[in-house]
């Protein structure tokens, strides 16, 4: 048996932990530099405003609802994240962090009498140690748990709680969901089951297999198989290494300049490959774009990406900044203002396993260990002390005019008592 | 032919374990009961994944040792009782008070006589936020 727990609106629920007031007040909380909205409370959603938003579209309902508005607070969020994850080990021992509000739990070696009671037991003591609420579902597969836990969010009379086993019930449930509200069944493949009629997710559970792994190949059988309560998809308690890793921004000013421009990427060059070094990873290609703003009228919206290729695998950011400094020189057209920026690092091999080149010019050796000691000073300080070269001093000014306060991780923000 | 495997040489260090400083004396006897040394935070924080900290504005509660400045340790997942000394959260701001729970009223109790005990009704947006385990106060 495995069971998912999910924070309910997480970022919007962590913010109502430092301000209690706001409990059932409508809520939403935005993208990095105040961009789109990336969550929203219960009441933002019945208000209609969709995930996704971008803030600037939803300013007069904002006004006009009194919606209380928050930059993004990651440093807060994370750490709560933790506070959840370390609450939910007192449970049981195997726990898979799946993203940074929601986890699985393996109840595989534990004896539970009452499934039900046990499920209930996470979701409050959630509450209790951390204040947030959490969705606990319950079933035999990683798919049917996350099914279950969905149910807690669109029936608040199971309480945050609910245990998806007896087939008759699994089979009631499936009838009443969509296709895709299913985990795994993405956009295109929604699509495709819709031209052939297939709308609930009953439609697809009782579809003929052979036709469904012709069509969308092992993962949709697995999905199928999961929702039968055939285990398919494994536990991972170690996650795994990630095939891509990006960083792109949207600048608080419009640049119009080459050197800011390269200032910028570098920024992100950095970032992505301390990333990169961190899960041991190293890299043979590397997206580089940069665009003007989308939404302003009367203007263009120019888009330039290019793909550096790298014949020796890498994860030095002197390396990659050098290439991504050039391409980006390569791409910039003067007097062009320019909104975002952005690069992604791909194709990657396990750093234990380089095939060297005969013919190449970079010390590498050099390199690892230039980095490794910059990494290693980055963690002791907690900060970014030390970069490449061509970054800013005065680093990248977000704007993040509603940012809640670091609570948990500065003592220059805990929580102030008026005594 | 036989496969031939090729090695790079590595530059890893390797660690060895080395005895501490062995001289031709006589080796410490302390070698062998290596333990950490004390950490306050082992202490003071039962559950880590429930404490918060929260710093004290004002002089309500000198009475019970706790004056402006002092840190407070706050367990959120304590059960409140009856003389507890709790974090409240009363319309719009965080408060520590000694809290008098009666069959059908709450008290805010301060700890010095300038302050009025606060009688929590249901007109207030109320709740008991966490629990106070300890203060931290500097002594000058």
């Amino acid at each position: 048996m495995y069971a998912l727990a999910d924070c309910d609106n997480f970022f919007v629920s962590c913010e109502r932990v430092f301000e209690p007031s706001l409990r059932l007040k409508p809520v939403l909380v935005l993208s990095n530099n105040d961009g789109c909205v990336i969550a929203r409370s219960n009441e933002v959603k019945a208000l209609g405003i969709k995930m996704g938003s971008p803030y600037f579209q939803i300013k007069d309902i904002v006004d006009r609802y009194n919606i209380r508005i928050f930059s993004s607070n990651f440093i807060l969020y994370g750490d709560m994240s933790n506070r959840i994850i370390m609450t939910l080990h007192k449970f049981c021992n195997s726990v898979e962090k799946y993203s940074i509000d929601e986890a699985f739990l393996n109840l595989k070696d534990l004896n539970i009498l009452d499934y039900n009671e046990f499920a209930q037991s996470i979701h409050k003591q959630c509450k209790k140690n951390v204040g947030l609420p959490i969705s606990v579902g319950i079933a035999k597969t990683k798919t049917l748990a996350k099914l279950a836990s969905r149910l807690c969010k669109y029936y608040p009379a199971l309480n945050g709680s609910c245990v998806l086993k007896k087939t008759e019930n699994i089979k009631t449930v499936l009838t009443k969901t969509k296709i895709e509200d299913i985990w795994g069944i993405g956009r295109k493949h929604t699509m495709m089951l819709h031209s052939f009629g297939i709308y609930s997710a009953y439609d697809f559970y009782i579809k003929d297999p052979t036709w469904i792994k012709k069509r969308m190949g092992i993962t949709g059988l697995s999905t199928q198989n999961e929702l039968k309560g055939i285990e398919c998809i494994a536990f991972e308690t170690s996650p795994a290494a990630k095939q891509q890793i990006s960083v792109t921004r949207t600048f608080a000013a419009e640049i119009d300049n080459l050197e800011d421009l390269k200032e910028q990427t570098s920024l992100y060059v950095d970032k992505a490959c301390s990333k990169l070094r961190a899960q041991h990873s190293l890299c043979t290609q590397v997206m580089v774009f940069i665009l003007t703003n989308p939404f302003k009228q009367n203007t263009p919206c120019l888009y330039d990406a290019k793909k550096i290729l790298f014949p020796v695998p890498t994860n030095s950011s002197l390396e990659i900044n050098k290439n991504v400094a050039d391409t980006v020189k390569e791409m910039f057209r003067p007097g062009v203002r320019y909104k975002r920026a952005g690069i992604s690092l791909s194709h990657f091999v396990n750093d234990k396993n380089i095939q060297l080149d005969l013919f190449d010019k970079i010390d590498r050796n050099k390199h690892t260990n230039l980095m490794k000691t910059i990494d290693e000073i980055n963690i002791k300080t907690g900060k970014n002390a030390i970069g490449i070269a061509s970054e800013s001093l005065k680093g990248f000014k977000m704007n993040r005019n509603h940012l809640s306060k670091h609570f948990t991780t500065d003592w220059n923000d805990i929580i102030e008592l008026h005594c | 032919m036989d496969k031939v495997e090729i090695y790079k040489a590595s530059n890893e260090e390797v660690k060895l374990c080395l005895a501490e400083d062995i001289k031709a004396g006589f080796p410490s006897p302390a070698n062998d009961f290596t333990f950490e040394s004390l950490n306050i935070t082992d202490k003071i924080v039962k559950n880590p994944a429930s404490t918060f900290y929260a710093r004290v504005n004002g002089q309500s509660m000198v009475g019970d040792g706790i004056s402006d400045g002092d840190i407070i340790v706050v367990d959120k997942s304590i059960e409140p009782h009856d003389g507890c000394i709790a974090i409240c959260y009363i319309d719009g701001e965080f408060t520590l008070k000694r809290v008098k729970i009666h069959k059908d009223s709450i008290l805010l109790v301060p700890a010095n006589n300038k302050f009025k005990p606060i009688k929590v009704t249901s007109e207030n947006d109320f709740i008991i936020w966490g629990i106070a385990k300890y203060v931290i106060k500097k002594l000058d």
